[in-house]
């Protein structure tokens, strides 16, 4: 055995080091994209983060015009955390049957996600056209322009998700569930739980703040 | 050798370590968790069950124990020493968020406390 093999041969304390640290070599391929996909992840809720303090700042900025507690309607808020809880939910079950190369229950799943998304997004899509509708819109003061900012990013993001799950599942059904394919849609599964993380904020932060007792 | 590339793998988020039947069951009591956090939440803001000031307090503090569960439950963040990486790359997530939030309240509350009152502003332009 010469001494460049006895260096690399790994010790049981040197790949305990190595774990999760970068060492022992490169990790494969779905790891480093993963990884990279979580960065992304990251960076844009400090974009989020930047737009919360925006809203924070800016909420009680009515400028006469109504406050959330006139405009808002909790149960409508409830109907759609639930909705995007549930999605977070069957994507992640979504993901658990793509892994286990079990193509149909991941489709069965990747339905329930799209309608719950959808219907999330129609009930927000009401929310603001009945609050234009009411002349509470973007313009009319520094709250309103804050709100629907950061409802409106999270609610672009959630648009975007699903464009997202439609362009991966045509990959599903068209070239099945190969590593390139499932590494996609683990990036996806990554996008979609973050989306539902920032709405707990919104949630907290817009809804039950804005409208608590 | 696929025993070793196996050893040296790291973590990956959204990834359980051992993709076994007890997978499902993690998201399922992650969804129960998340539904009584949000539950909790809804009934802390609608009700005086906590003192009407601590109303912000008690909901931020539901807010985060629900993100925990989140990243706990579905994307499978643990405090393994495989999730270094991961985790690390959190933290700092997490400080930018709070020096920006954070800071931007302070500051501009700190501005408002200074400030002139409008009506003298307005005079001062005559």
């Amino acid at each position: 055995m010469t001494i460049a093999a006895i260096d690399t041969a790994p010790t049981a304390r040197s790949t305990e080091l190595a774990r999760g640290r970068g060492g022992g070599g490169p990790a494969s391929k779905r790891t480093v994209v993963a990884y990279g996909f979580w960065i992304f992840i990251l960076s844009d809720i400090v974009m989020f983060s930047c737009l919360f303090a925006a809203y924070a700042v800016l909420s009680r900025n009515t400028a006469g015009g109504p406050t959330g507690r006139e405009l808002f309607n909790l149960h409508n808020v409830f109907i759609e955390t639930m909705c995007l809880l549930l999605s977070s939910y069957s994507c992640g079950l979504g993901a658990l049957s793509a892994e286990r190369r079990e193509p149909a229950r991941f489709l069965l799943f990747a339905a329930v996600t799209f309608v719950l998304g959808a219907a999330f997004l129609v009930i927000e899509a009401t929310e603001f056209a009945g609050m234009v509708a009411k002349g509470a819109g973007p313009g009319r003061s520094a709250f309103l322009s804050s709100f629907f900012t950061l409802v409106g990013t999270h609610g672009v993001h959630v648009t975007g998700g699903l464009i997202w799950l439609v362009y991966l599942v045509a990959q599903v059904i068209t070239k099945g569930l190969r590593p390139p394919v499932l590494r996609r849609l683990l990036c996806w599964s990554l996008f979609w739980h973050a989306l539902d993380i920032v709405w707990i904020g919104v949630l907290t932060l817009v809804y039950l703040m804005g409208a608590s007792v | 050798m696929n025993g070793h590339d196996h050893v040296f793998d790291d973590r990956t988020p959204g990834v359980e370590e051992r993709e076994s039947t007890a997978s499902y069951s993690s998201y399922t009591i992650g969804l129960g968790l998340a539904i009584v956090a949000t539950i909790a939440s809804f009934i802390v803001s609608q009700t005086h069950l906590l003192w009407p000031p601590g109303i912000p307090v008690g909901l931020v503090v539901l807010a985060f124990a629900q993100i925990g569960v989140h990243l706990v439950f579905f994307l499978h963040l643990g405090s393994g020493s495989d999730n270094t990486n991961n985790i690390l790359a959190l933290a700092f997530g997490v400080l930018v968020v709070f020096l920006v939030i954070g800071g931007s309240i302070w500051i501009m509350a700190n501005l408002k406390e200074n400030m002139m009152p409008m009506n003298q502003i307005m005079q001062m332009q005559h």
